[in-house]
């Protein structure tokens, strides 16, 4: 974690304490010309690189690419979006859950319950209604649970989303159990855009959701407050030590991931029509743990990267036989883990590290 | 006997059995646990496959049931030997992320492995015609199967218990729980005694696999599915702490038990909300050490 953290801003560790101590024994300005210098290296490190369209470009393509593949499509947007949101909790402030998908079901669970219940079919603010209450089961539990650490705060996230499964078997009348909530369908998006048999709609529907949400992390993870996240993850003592409210930081950045995983979900609830109880699965949260993994932790583009790989190689390998797509994600997990432990993105910056440094020599 | 009081012997007579059943399988990860900090996701995996060596020695082989138990509790006690010395020896002093992942792959590696030999329908193990059917207590009549379980659960505990109060190993065991750097500069191999440990623990989950195919049957999602109920064994009665597990295993055993007698539709809720509510309380567990 450490070492991402150096490849992604070399030169942060100075000026970041610079700017936080006042108390430097140099005359004002100096201390100054530090804050000047380190509000230069933020606004620099948040500004937009070219390549940084290169994901959108690619989202872009597909859709013209692939005008048949549009379903699987959206499901791949959807899962990006759901590592997007692991990553600003496990990434960044280095919180490990084994209970995200709990979430992702509440998300899935407000939309469906809605559409089936309530008859609240309106897509864009069912999204709303999925993020705040995803939102607010992230704060109430965030609040308990995040006080703890190691093994026990593994154990409790991963409590608490088993229980919210069986909460939803118990009151199966209402949840629908594990056969789903039934004959779901929603609105026109806007009440103009219907949805066309080859889920067109649905995909550029998903991306703007993914693009609007991914600007909106970007700005946080890039923020002073994203910074604390990152402090939190590296020392922990330390932030208690300059005073950082730790817990409070992390229940906000747990809340805000809550948010975004509903949204998530009601995204898959309202692009495939139903929603049954195994979205609340050890295997949710596992999965979407395994493509961020994948792609890299804790820089952003780790989700896309992981995401996409994990959801490709499942659609081929899975329809040559589902053991060997478990058995292929056990090994890539393992291999990850013990040789790539920086994820895809990793290795690419380490290549191209090396690759750099060679033609420096030279 | 009235209703209510037959309906509650039951309830604390499969209840003990299952407790049983969790306190075989989760002991040896709490220890494991206890002393290196190793949060191993893959001990369901070894009871998993222990359960399809006893399958196979027995419908195959035709070795009869409790030699067979024996047998693959040994084979798997080996096997995983090798799996800690090539894997997990290079994460012990990771964080518990590269930890939980390792594992989770490992274990995902043994049900594709598994589901490929053995297929994804439930197996059943053939009995001997003595653990078959019911035995009678005086004032009212057991399951057989289930009295052995509970008897080899006993046996163990007692066995257990001599060798971690009464032993030198079991000593050594308890100091390097205690404080691993300070048992180390005393002259104890903490490494060979983990390696030591984490062989007996895997073997005995592989026995409890075993015994458990009567009970539940047996696929290749066992490894998962009862993955989470070892791990709140061994959260609830705190790492390393062989008193803990069983309390725990007996808390949660017999409530999950009479859950499902009293409340069939509420399912295993009732054991993970008692599990939040101890781990709230006490987040080292009942007889954990706090930090």
């Amino acid at each position: 974690m450490a070492e991402s953290n150096k490849a992604m801003s070399p030169n942060m560790t100075p000026n970041v304490t610079s700017s936080a101590s006042p108390a430097a024994p140099a005359g004002s300005t100096t201390v100054q010309a530090a804050r000047a210098r380190a509000m230069e290296f933020m606004a620099n490190r948040h500004r937009f690189r070219a390549w940084e369209l290169l994901p959108w470009l690619v989202a872009f393509a597909a859709f013209f690419i692939f005008p048949d593949r549009m379903t699987f499509g959206s499901q791949v947007l959807i899962m990006v979006l759901f590592a997007l949101s692991l990553d600003l909790i496990l990434g960044y402030a280095g919180i490990v859950t084994l209970g995200h998908a709990a979430f992702f079901g509440l998300g899935a669970y407000t939309v469906a319950l809605g559409a089936a219940r309530l008859d609240w079919n309106e897509p864009i603010s069912g999204l709303f209604a999925a993020a705040i209450v995803a939102g607010l089961g992230g704060l109430i539990s965030g609040w308990f649970l995040l006080r703890y650490r190691g093994l026990t705060l593994l154990m409790l996230t991963l409590a608490t989303g088993i229980m919210l499964m069986e909460l939803g078997n118990y009151r199966s009348d209402i949840s629908g159990g594990y056969d789903g909530v039934p004959g779901i369908s929603f609105k026109p998006l806007f009440g103009v855009f219907d949805y066309d048999l080859y889920g067109r709609t649905n995909y550029l529907y998903v991306l703007v959701v993914l693009f609007v949400i991914f600007l909106l992390v970007r700005r946080i993870v890039y923020s002073p407050f994203g910074q604390t996240l990152t402090g939190i993850r590296e020392n922990v003592r330390r932030m208690h030590a300059i005073g950082s409210p730790v817990h409070t930081r992390l229940v906000t950045a747990y809340t805000i991931a809550a948010a975004i995983a509903g949204v998530a979900g009601a995204l898959f609830a309202q692009t495939n029509s139903y929603a049954t109880l195994t979205v609340f699965d050890f295997d949710t949260s596992a999965k979407v743990m395994v493509m961020l993994v994948l792609g890299g932790t804790g820089r952003l583009y780790g989700a896309f990267v992981g995401a996409v790989i994990y959801m490709v190689l499942e659609d081929h390998l899975s329809k040559m036989s589902p053991a060997f797509w478990q058995f292929g994600i056990g090994l890539l997990l393992v291999v990850t883990v013990l040789f790539l432990r920086r994820g895809i993105l990793g290795l690419f910056e380490d290549v191209a590290a090396k690759l750099f440094t060679r033609k420096a020599k030279s | 006997m009235p209703q209510y009081a037959n309906i509650a012997v039951s309830i604390l007579f499969d209840g003990l059995a299952y407790a049983m059943f969790l306190f075989i399988v989760s002991v040896g990860l709490s220890v494991t646990m206890g002393l290196m900090g190793f949060v191993n996701l893959a001990h369901g995996a070894f009871a998993m496959a222990g359960g399809y060596f006893v399958v196979s020695l027995t419908t195959q082989l035709g070795v009869p049931f409790v030699p067979a138990l024996l047998i693959s509790s040994v084979m798997i006690a080996l096997i995983s030997v090798v799996f800690e010395r090539l894997l997990y020896t290079r994460l012990y002093k990771a964080g518990e992320l590269d930890q939980v992942l390792l594992t989770i792959g490992l274990a995902f590696m043994a049900i594709a492995t598994f589901t490929y030999f053995y297929g994804p329908i439930p197996k059943s193990v053939p009995l001997p015609s003595w653990l078959e059917g019911q035995v009678n207590l005086g004032f009212r009549a057991f399951p057989t199967y289930r009295a052995f379980l509970i008897g080899v659960g006993v046996f163990l505990i007692a066995v257990l218990w001599y060798t971690f109060e009464r032993t030198n190993i079991g000593a050594k065991i308890r100091a390097a729980v205690d404080n691993r750097r300070m048992a180390q500069s005393v002259g104890i191999n903490v490494d060979l005694l983990f390696t030591a440990t984490f062989a007996v623990g895997s073997g005995l989950a592989a026995l409890g696999g075993g015994l458990a195919i009567q009970l539940f049957g047996l696929n290749p999602s066992f490894a998962v599915v009862y993955l989470v109920l070892f791990l709140i064994v061994v959260a609830v009665g705190g790492l390393g702490s062989m008193k803990g597990t069983l309390v725990a295993a007996l808390v949660l055993g017999v409530f999950d038990t009479a859950g499902k007698y009293l409340l069939p539709d509420a399912g295993g809720f009732f054991i993970y909300a008692i599990t939040l509510l101890i781990l709230l309380v006490k987040p080292a567990g009942l007889y954990g050490r706090e930090q």
